[in-house]
This record gives C-alpha cells, structure tokens and sequence, in this order.
C-alpha cells in the first residue's frame, strides 16, 4: 500500500469520530457527510466505511444501535463513547500539532 | 489494551463471538439498507432503476468482500482463535500418535516428578499438619545454647513465661514426642503419643468427634490428670471404632488413663514423619519421661513448642521480642539460663522433628526434578523441531495464503499447551499414586511407623499450572525459532543436508542435545557424589563394633517395674545371659548409640578449667551398666569401666571420652581427678575412645559415661555381644527374660548395623532419588542424541551414498557418525562439568567425607555418560553404515 493512502487510512478513523461527535448517524448518511466534508481529495470509498466503524466498535471508540430512522425503517446508527470523544480529543490536539510542525517545516524550505 | 478500553468493548467482542450469525445478519442488512439508500438516491437524481442499481453497486463494492472485510476487522477474538488453533493442532497430534505419544510421556515424567516432589515439600515442610489451622503463621520455638547451631528444648517455666510475655504472638503450645508400649502377645508394641500443653488443641482449632479435648489446668500438678485423647486412626485400630470409647480406660506406660477424647479423621498431630495416636496432657510427663517431676524446674528442658504469631507479624519482629526475653531470663535465673536463647524456626526448619533432615533432601530434589523437566522440554521440542521441519511445506503455504508469522507462533504454542497440558494431567495422575511413596524408599524398620504424606492442595495443582504453561512456552518457542527461516520459496528449493551439515536447524537441535547432556552429566555428577557419600558414611566406623551386637529392649515400665525392682532385674538378666554359650557380654544402657532417643547432658564443672564469661559448658552422657563399652568394642584409653559394685552405694564416678579429656585436662590423663555433673563431684576411673553418638556425620564431641545404678533409668536398652544369628540370640533372650518374669515382652531386636543404616536413611533416601531421577534423566537424553543421530542419518542419506560411492567404506561411516554423536556429548559434558563445579557445592550438608569437586566421581560420570552416548548413537550409526549406494543415488 502507498504512503498517501496509508495517510487516508489513519485519518479515516478521525474523520468519522469527528462526523458522529456531531450527531448520530447510520453507515449510509456517514458516507454521504464524508463525501460532503472531504470532497474529492481524501475519496474514502463506501467500501472501506463499513470495514472501518467495526474496527472502531470493537476498539470500543463507538457504539451502535438499531433505531428508526427519518424515513421510519429502522437502521443502524452510530455514535462516539466516552473513550472515543477523548480519543478524538487526543487525535486531534495531536494533529494540531504535528500538522503545525509539517507546516512550519514546509514553509522553512520555501523560504 | 486498558481496563477501560476492555469495558467498551467488551459488549461488541462478546456479540461477536456468541452471535455470530446474528452479527453476520446485521452487517448484511446494513450494507443492503446502504444500497437501498443509494439506489433511491440515484434514482432521484434521474436514474434508470437499472443503472441506479449498477452505480450503487459500482460505488460500495461487492457486498460479500465487504462482509468478509468487516469479519476481519471485527477480528476473530482470542478466543475464537484459541478455539481454532486448538481443534487443528489436536487433529495434528491426533494424526502423528507416535510422535504425540512419546511427546506427553516425556512431558508426563517431567512433570510428575516436579509436581510429586510439589506435593511432598507442601505435605511435609510447608503444611505439614493436617487439619491444623493458620499453618502459615505456625512457628517453632526451641531453645539455643550460645556456641551451638543447632536448636534446643525449653523449660516448662520457660515456657509459661514467654507465652505470658510474647505480645506479638497469638497463642503457643507445647508439643513433646513420647511413646507407650503395647504389649501384644510375646512383643512389645511401641505407640506414638504427644505431650501437650492444655490449650493444645484449642490453639490448632481440631476438634474432637467424641467427647472432649483438655480443660485448662489439665496441664498443671504432677501426675495428676491421667486423661488421654486419642487419634481416630488409634480409636478404629484398637478399639475397633467403639461409639462407647469415652469413659473407658487405657493403661499407658502402666498408668491407667481416662480416654476423653477422639480427634477427628485425618489429623495426624504436629511432628513431621510420625503419625501421633495419643495425646496426654504436660502433668502427665514424668510419667512418660520419667526423671523426676520437671514443670518447676526451669533447668529440666524437654518442651517441643510452636507459636503462632499475631497476623501481621514478620518472624523477625517475634524474633526481636522473643530475643530480649530470653535476654531477660538469662539475667533472672544465671544458674539455669545463662548462654541460652529462644529462637523461631519456620515450620521447614524446625529442629526437632525429621524437617530438618528432610529439607536439605527436598531442596535438592527440587533442583533436580527441574533438570529432568528441562531435559524433557528439551527432548519434546527436539521432536517438535523435526515435526516443523516435516510441516514445513504446510507453514510456507500457510505463509503465502496470508497467515501471519505472528499467527503460525500462536498455533505452534497452542500445540505446545496441547502436549504440555496433557503431560500436566498425566504428572497429576503420576504425583497422586506417588504421594506417600517418599516413606517407601525408606528401609523397612525405619519406615514403619513413619508418617510422611504429600500434599496436593491448590498451591500444588496452581504449582503444576504454572510447570505446564512454562512448559508450553518452551516447547513452543523451540520450533517457532524455525519460523524465522520459512520463506514462501523455501521449500520449492531443493533439500541438501549432510551428517555435519550446520544450518539452523541443526544447529537448534544439536544445541538442545547439548543441553541435555549437561543437564544429565550434572545428576550423574550429583548421583555419583551423594552414592560415594552414602557409601563413605556406612563404612566408616562410628567407634563402635556394628557387626555382632544386638540391641533390644525389655518392657519394664509397661510391667509395672519401679527402679529398684527394674535394678533386681536387670541384674539378674546380665548375670543369665552371661552364662548363655555364644553370648560373649551384655550390658545396659539408657540410649543406644545413633537411635530414636536422645541423650541426657548436664552442665559440668572441672577443676582448672575456667570457663568463659558466657559459656556454659554442657556436655551430654550416657548411663552404662558394667561391660557396656566392651559388649559395644569401645576402646578404652586409659583407667578402667564400670563395675557391678559401682552402684548406689559406692562413690560416684565417670568415663569421660577422648575429645573431653584433650578439652578440659589439656590433653592430660585425668584418671583419678574429678567432674562435676549436676551439681555432684564424681571421680573419674576411666578414658575411652571417641565414637559416634547421634549421627554418622557429626564430628568429634565432648562426651561422658556415668553408671546406670548410679543414675537409674527404668527402661534401658539391652546390649548383647553375640557371635550367633539374631534368631538364635533373640530366642535365647526372650526365653530367659520369660524365665525371670512371664509377664514381660521384648522389643524388635536389631544389630548394631541396622541402627547405623536406620540412621543414615535420609542418605539412603537422597541417593535412591537422585539415582532414579538421574536414570530418567540419562534415558531421556540419551533418546534425545538417538533422535538428533538417527534424524541427522536419515537427512544425509544421499550424502552417505555417494560418500560409499566414492570410495567410503562401512567403518568409516560408522566412525562419522559416532564421532558426531560424541563430539555433542564432548560439548554436554564440558558444559556440564563447569555448572557442576559449581553447583555441587549445594549439596553441602548431603556430603560425608566427600570433596564435591572430586575428579574421580566426575570421571566415571563421564564413563557412564560417554557409554551411554555411545550406545545412542549405536544404531543409527549402523544403519549410515548399511547404505546402500544403489538405492540412494537412485532416488
């Protein structure tokens, strides 16, 4: 696997902590918001979504449960636990920083 | 993985594994719902139904790949995993019974031996007392004289006095060993019985199944309370179980006493290696001891005693209290205390039961059984080696089909844990029928009457657990080493190995030969030191003939005798028995040299010798009737021995031994000079030689002899010169013991000899095991070269044809291999012989007279591992040197 890709990989997890610490949702309406937020330079295909929150259920960082949803079927919605609202926290104060740092050196080797 | 992690994600692990197909179901219907969405969404956006259906199913991806991606992330659970390994790792040793059998039986062995000896250390040294409460925080308590490593007895006062003042100890009892004869029939019977203070049995929490224990007071006054309590092992044997037992009397040491009690099934009392079968309370002890009424004499020392400590308290801490008060006595009463202490003892040390002589045995044991269980692992992974090298090809595809390497090690342990935990059950099995075979191994005649059980509590079976996850782990790791080297070509390459080929493989194996060889070359090493000791301390000579004299006994005191009626009596045995053709000489005397009993001493005083300001010179003696140092062939240095007419009335005298006379004359005769013993001065007639007097092993003491008259003991031991067989004499004995008294009986006539080897048993015992582990030992190494040999031979065959094709003839073949084969045993026994250097030190106390470094014991170690070496090697050299060219190169 490519080191892009890999990138993508790792910030999937945070992209989706992120999505559900914003409200509930079922797979299909998580990859809908994914599609919306990240447009097309981070293409997360549906295809790794599902494989990813059950990594993410059985890391105990979400939690899911079968309920109604808008159009009254029941589905599968997800949504962050206490560990994983401090892992995003974690995640993203680290990101904060090392993305900072990247920056700063990028910037230093324009200058 | 953190506790709280586990918390969150325990629900969904657990959904997982136990529903699965539930699970399966959702993750179905989600991923439809998915599509549904999709498609309604394409649809709306102006889609043909068709299309819309074909771009949802273009955008998510198969439904099924997707499905078989969330099962993965899910990840099997470890459980799940185990489960698997599990079940394909036993259809693998299911399909090689050769193999999986030989596997658990090593491992069995290993085991056994290591949980047997688990359960003998629990039974004997760490809980030894059945049914006996708070074992843990069970100390003995002894006394210890200043100069003098070994412990002591205490006084009865002394005793009151620490229970009293001992604030950091919860209670403390008094336990004394004693024995009362049974006379059946024509012999004498001797049954164990304690002395023990009245808070006894309270103080262990056992309770009686009938009637009562002892009441406070029970303890105190002088042949006062003539109670007993006895065992239930003792109610059924010799009452035959009676419901009506309490009430009834029994006479013991020709008293009558008042059966009170039945303690319940199982307890065995508190002296390691006899079972107790009565109990009598301390007033009742000069009864049993005779010497007069000792519970106000802090001088007169004879309690076995044990405390428990408060919970909590470190033994160090007692220690510290227990010491000032001792401290505190020796200033109080000089005359009776003066250089003497108090000490505790942990149960496994306690100085006067078979503990102590048990332990240093145990402990090697311990380390011993270690070794075979290495040796054992070492021969299993050996195999497990071969087996992965035959299962090669099925690692490699497992490899290229994607199995990590992390979880081809979790298969090859799970087959481990297999192996180890049915060789765990098999030890279990093995250390239950073994557990009270330690007393077997003792000679009969000591072992009667011996009472020494293994233990298999928890701590043995969580003891064992931990043996078999050790195991697991060895045995495991061995052939998951070879993991390293599997590559996803490496079986497409084509095989080349030879006899002295050095890859990975053979290097681990020929390592783990090598190993085996140490380790067995150090028990041969051990075996052969503790086998030249035990033959060392036999032979030597205790100073004292042991071929031609008997020693028995005549029940006195079950009779009845009081002193001067014993006095009339014994009188006229020695004087019948001397007329008796072949019966050179007889004599009395209180103790006979190394056996059960021990010897009086007293505190001594010598005019000219001053002694230091701390010492309290004590010396133990002996009480001897006329002719007893020439019926036992002591020699006699100077002066003369007793008389028939140094008795009672005549003036008091002495026999000092060598070692007393070079001590406190300097060396000078002090024939004629006198001796100060318990406060009288006695005149010295006689110098003899030094013997032995409690164990083969001690060094030269002190000693003395005073005359039985003068000192009167009721019950002495009779010994006979004798130049015929133990029959004849015993029946000439018994005839003319009946003809003074038909109501007397004899006790178990044995020859000197036999004592020495009842005394040197716990040698016996320690030979016996490390010769049997030992054996164990060499047979499994020795199949461990035979594996590594034949194994190496059946590899290169195509070596050694072409090799004979060229030109090799049969014996140098042979000689190839063999020269391997001993090159590994060259490099076993160099190893092994530098850690035996080193550890046979250890055996320390178990060695008599011999150095444990001697070379000529290392030698014919060597000798018997090289022979041994040989003959493994023997036939797969001889089937190289049977190859046939032909048929090899043309395979």
């Amino acid at each position: 696997m490519s080191k892009p890709s890999d990138l993508v990989q790792g910030t999937l997890d945070m992209l989706i902590l992120k999505i559900l610490a914003l409200e509930p949702l079922n797979g299909w309406a998580i990859s809908q918001r994914l599609k919306q937020i990240s447009s097309e330079v981070l293409a997360v295909s549906d295809g790794s979504l599902y494989p990813a929150l059950q990594k993410l259920e059985r890391l105990g960082w979400i939690r899911s449960e079968w309920k109604p949803s808008e159009n009254n079927r029941r589905a599968k919605f997800y949504s962050p636990t206490r560990l994983g609202r401090k892992e995003l926290e974690k995640e993203t104060a680290n990101w904060n920083r090392v993305s900072a740092a990247i920056s700063g050196i990028v910037q230093l080797e324009e200058a | 993985m953190n506790l709280e992690q586990l918390f969150y994600s325990l629900p969904f692990r657990f959904r997982s594994f136990f529903h699965r197909s539930q699970v399966d179901q959702e993750m179905q219907a989600e991923l439809h719902q998915h599509l549904d969405q999709q498609i309604s969404e394409n649809i709306a956006k102006g889609m043909s139904a068709e299309e819309a259906r074909r771009a949802a199913v273009l955008s998510l991806g198969g439904v099924t790949q997707i499905e078989q991606r969330c099962r993965d992330a899910r990840g099997g659970t470890l459980l799940e995993d185990f489960m698997q390994d599990f079940r394909y790792g036993f259809r693998q040793l299911w399909r090689s019974p050769g193999f999986s059998v030989l596997a658990v039986m090593c491992l069995t062995l290993g085991i056994g031996a290591n949980t047997a000896v688990f359960s003998w250390m629990e039974g004997i040294l760490f809980r030894p007392y059945p049914l006996v409460a708070h074992q843990e925080r069970l100390f003995a308590v002894g006394g210890t004289v200043q100069g003098q490593s070994n412990g002591d007895f205490l006084s009865w006062p002394d005793f009151l006095d620490l229970r009293r003042n001992c604030t950091l100890c919860d209670d403390a009892f008094v336990t004394s060993i004693t024995g009362s004869t049974l006379n059946i029939g024509d012999h004498a019977e001797v049954t164990t019985g304690s002395i023990v203070s009245a808070n006894y049995f309270d103080a262990i929490a056992v309770h009686p199944i009938l009637g009562r224990t002892f009441q406070p007071g029970e303890d105190v006054g002088s042949n006062s309370h003539p109670v007993v309590v006895i065992s239930y092992q003792f109610w059924r044997n010799h009452f035959k179980g009676d419901p009506q037992i309490i009430g009834k009397t029994q006479r013991l040491k020709n008293v009558v006493h008042t059966i009170i009690g039945v303690t319940p099934e199982g307890f065995y009392g508190t002296f390691v290696g006899r079972e107790i079968q009565f109990w009598v309370p301390a007033s009742m002890e000069e009864t049993f001891h005779g010497g007069g009424y000792k519970l106000e004499d802090r001088g007169a020392r004879w309690i076995e005693s044990y405390a428990y400590l408060k919970p909590g308290v470190s033994r160090a801490q007692a220690q510290e209290q227990i010491s000032a008060f001792a401290a505190r006595l020796q200033n109080d009463y000089p005359a009776t205390n003066r250089g003497r202490s108090i000490k505790l003892w942990s149960l496994w040390e306690t100085p006067f039961n078979h503990a102590g002589e048990l332990l240093p045995i145990l402990e090697v044991m311990v380390a011993v059984v270690a070794f075979v269980l290495l040796i054992a692992c070492a021969n299993v992974g050996n195999l497990l080696l071969v087996r992965a090298f035959v299962r090669r090809h099925e690692m490699s595809v497992r490899l290229a089909v994607g199995a990590n390497r992390l979880r081809l090690v979790k298969q090859l342990l799970t087959e481990g844990l297999i192996l180890s935990a049915l060789g765990t059950a098999g030890g279990l099995l093995v250390a239950y029928f073994c557990r009270h075979a330690l007393v077997l191994l003792l000679p009969t005649g000591v072992g009667a009457g011996m009472y020494l059980p293994g233990q298999m509590d928890a701590r043995v079976i969580a003891m064992s657990v931990g043996v078999c996850l050790l195991v697991t782990l060895i045995v495991g790791i061995i052939p998951a080493f070879q993991t390293r080297h599997l590559d996803v070509a490496g079986p497409l390459k084509a095989d080349s190995s030879s006899v002295v080929g050095a890859r990975g493989r053979a290097r681990m194996r020929s390592a783990l030969v090598v190993f085996q060889v140490s380790l067995s070359f150090i028990l041969l090493v051990g075996a052969a030191l503790l086998l030249e000791s035990l033959q060392k301390i036999r032979t030597t000579s205790p100073g004292f003939s042991t071929r031609g004299v008997a020693v028995t006994g005549v029940s006195l005191v079950a009779a009845g005798y009081d002193i001067p009626r014993a006095r009339t009596f014994q009188n006229e045995l020695i004087d019948r028995l001397n007329g008796l053709p072949g019966i050179e000489s007889a004599a009395f005397a209180s103790v006979t040299p190394l056996g059960y009993m021990t010897y009086p001493s007293s505190p001594i005083a010598v005019d000219g010798y001053q002694p230091s300001p701390d010492e309290q010179p004590e010396i133990e003696y002996n009480r001897v009737g006329p002719n007893y140092l020439a019926t036992l062939g002591i020699p006699l240095l100077s002066g003369r021995e007793f008389a028939r007419n140094d008795d009672e009335n005549a003036p008091l005298v002495a026999i000092v031994n060598r070692t007393m006379m070079m001590r406190y004359w300097r060396g000078q005769d002090p024939v004629g000079l006198r001796l100060q013993v318990k406060g009288h001065w006695v005149r010295i007639v006689g110098v003899v030689a030094d013997s032995k007097y409690e164990s083969m092993a001690e060094s030269p003491k002190p000693f003395f002899y005073v005359p039985l008259h003068q000192d009167p003991s009721r019950e002495p031991e009779l010994n006979i010169r004798t130049t015929q067989s133990l029959q004849t004499t015993m029946a000439a004995v018994l005839r003319e013991v009946h003809a003074l008294d038909e109501n007397l009986a004899l006790y178990e006539v044995i020859t000197l000899q036999e004592q020495v080897n009842r005394a040197t048993s716990p040698q016996l015992v320690a030979v016996t095991l490390v010769s049997i582990l030992g054996g164990l030992a060499l047979i499994l190494s020795a199949v461990g070269l035979y594996g590594v040999m034949s194994y190496a031979v059946a590899q290169s065959r195509r070596e050694l044809g072409l090799r004979m094709a060229l030109g090799a003839r049969a014996d140098n073949l042979l000689r190839l291999v063999l020269s391997r084969g001993l090159r590994l045993t060259g490099a076993g026994v160099l190893f092994g012989t530098v850690i035996a250097l080193a550890l046979t030190r250890l055996l320390g106390k178990l060695l008599y007279n011999v150095s444990p470094h001697d070379p000529v014991l290392f030698g014919s170690a060597l000798v018997v591992m090289t022979i041994t070496a040989i003959a493994a090697c023997l036939l797969p050299a001889w089937r190289a040197a049977r190859t046939d060219p032909a048929r090899v190169l043309r395979n």
